[in-house]
């Protein structure tokens, strides 16, 4: 177990402040961040930080969790579009599932994502929530 | 020489001399090894053949339920043929059509004559989590399934946004999933042999909203194979060969959120258009079309990319019953996966072996009217690897 943490630690800039990139040719934004621009395909750039704004594109509820997700179920995942352009797949979280919509304003926050039993890693990253309405 | 373009001329034409597959359910006394090499034996006696010279096996789940890697030398070994050249090919739910095709490349390539190919899955070997997490191994660990993502939600993803932008409802859907249960009535290899209701399918429990049980193929336990040949041998084989017209694989990013357009199947598109264009044909001359139902989306978007609707008309072949053994595009002609049943690795050697059956007029009561070309269509993961092919009982080149 001790060696998958490397395998977490390395996106820590991914999860806790969704560091992706700009590409310096066709001027793309990238989460995630990649070796090579997918638009372009030259080498892709500099580190660009999101602002965390976006609005849901599509959603759903799982109820059948995999392996490690068992103690969440149900809970809402959603593909957001982050205001910068790109799409991000991740849960929503402080809503309840037939309150979301297609097009609700919603916000990155840091959650738990999963827990590897007794012994094993807790794993923290991204979620996203209703943008609060004063923010 | 262009990326991409076809030496045919360097290559040999290659047809399916052989054909078996097991039946597609829970298979408690058979494991991974006796399901692979029952399709393997009975693909070698349709053939007559008691060798061949390699052996590719499609295959996703074998390391991740059964304990078991390195199928190729287990099956080869097993099937009393130690010795040949054997391995498995992995591309999630694709891992069937891609171990076909790595066959086919070894015959046309002239590296072997006789080649088996058999997709097997065990997928009743461990609990439903483990096989949820497994089949979700297919989606990008790192940015999709960390978030417990499963394979029906991000088909759920797909099939919301695509009813929001196109203005469609669940009764769009229905008509795939009956068409299925309908063809796979009259499948005795079927995993549901009963016949459903539009009524039956509207009332199903929700899965992953808005995907409902009947939108949904069920895993199983199962295994299909074919024996290849060069075309010019087939005839001292059998008077019944299949041979392949055209065979293109394509990929598309691995994550859903990594597309441009979530909702077009950009590897089904370029996959189809190549094998069209090795085959010299366009969609309108496919007779019959064995796709990738594992969700009713998933027809849909796959019917759009292959040029048979235009993008948001997918669902109008299912409403008009234009996919029906009396349509004009008969689609999942035994069941497809929705009633077959889906033993991912296992799925697109089924559609091979079932297209054949339709070719060589056995498939029984869903036997078409005299069909000449049919193309199966392979999809892994939600979209990522899409294998596509086309196949005619013509064999004159």
């Amino acid at each position: 177990m001790t060696v998958e943490i490397a395998r977490h630690w390395r996106l820590n800039a991914q999860r806790y402040s969704l560091v992706g990139e700009e590409c310096p040719t066709c001027h793309d934004k990238i989460f995630p961040p990649r070796d090579v621009c997918p638009h372009c395909a030259e080498a892709a750039g500099p580190d660009f930080h999101f602002s965390g704004k976006g609005e849901v594109f599509s959603h759903t509820a799982i109820y059948n969790a995999p392996e490690g997700f068992e103690t969440q179920a149900p809970y809402t995942v959603a593909l957001v579009k982050l205001k910068e352009g790109p799409l991000i797949t991740a849960q929503l979280t402080d809503v309840q599932n037939d309150d979301v919509q297609i097009g609700m304003p919603v916000e990155m926050v840091t959650r738990k994502l999963a827990e590897q039993g007794d012994e094993g890693l807790i794993l923290y990253g991204y979620k996203f929530r209703p943008q609060l309405a004063a923010a | 020489m262009q990326g991409g373009e076809i030496i045919r001329g360097l290559m040999r034409d290659v047809s399916i001399i052989g054909i078996g597959q097991t039946p597609v359910g829970e298979h408690w006394s058979r494991s991974l090894r006796h399901l692979a090499y029952d399709a393997l034996s009975l693909a070698m006696r349709d053939a007559g053949t008691d060798r061949v010279d390699a052996l590719y096996l499609g295959n996703m789940l074998s390391g991740e339920i059964s304990g078991q890697a390195h199928l190729g030398a287990l099956v080869a070994d097993f099937a009393g043929m130690r010795g040949i050249e054997a391995v498995k090919v992995e591309a999630a739910c694709a891992s069937g059509a891609a171990a076909f095709r790595q066959g086919l490349m070894g015959v046309a390539g002239g590296y072997q004559d006789v080649v088996a190919v058999v997709g097997v899955e065990k997928m009743t070997d461990d609990v439903g989590s483990k096989v949820t997490a497994g089949l979700a191994s297919a989606a990008d660990a790192d940015y999709e399934t960390v978030h417990g993502v499963t394979f029906v939600a991000l088909n759920a993803l797909i099939m919301r946004r695509y009813m929001y932008e196109y203005g469609l409802s669940k009764e769009d859907f229905a008509n795939f999933s009956v068409n299925a249960h309908a063809n796979g009535a009259n499948n005795p290899n079927a995993m549901f042999q009963r016949a459903i209701s539009q009524d039956t399918f509207m009332k199903a429990g929700v899965v992953a909203d808005p995907i409902t049980l009947f939108d949904a193929s069920p895993m199983a336990d199962g295994a299909a194979a074919v024996i290849l040949c060069p075309t010019e041998l087939a005839r001292e084989f059998s008077d019944n060969a299949v041979r392949i017209l055209g065979s293109a694989a394509a990929t598309d990013s691995l994550a859903v959120h990594d597309r441009k357009n979530p909702l077009w199947l950009q590897a089904a598109e370029t996959s189809a258009q190549k094998a069209y264009k090795q085959a010299h044909i366009g969609p309108q001359d496919i007779d019959f079309f064995e796709l990738h139902d594992a969700f009713t989306i998933m027809a849909a978007l796959s019917l759009e990319a292959c040029g048979f609707a235009e993008p948001g008309q997918g669902t109008r072949l299912a409403v008009d019953g234009e996919i029906a053994l009396d349509g004009r595009l008969p689609i999942a002609t035994m069941g497809g996966l929705k009633a077959r049943g889906h033993p991912v690795g296992a799925t697109g050697m089924y559609q091979i072996v079932e297209a054949a059956l339709q070719l060589r007029g056995q498939a029984g009561k869903n036997q078409l009217a005299g069909p000449r070309i049919g193309m199966t269509q392979n999809i892994g993961g939600s979209g990522a690897t899409i294998v596509t092919h086309i196949l005619t009982n013509n064999l004159n080149q």
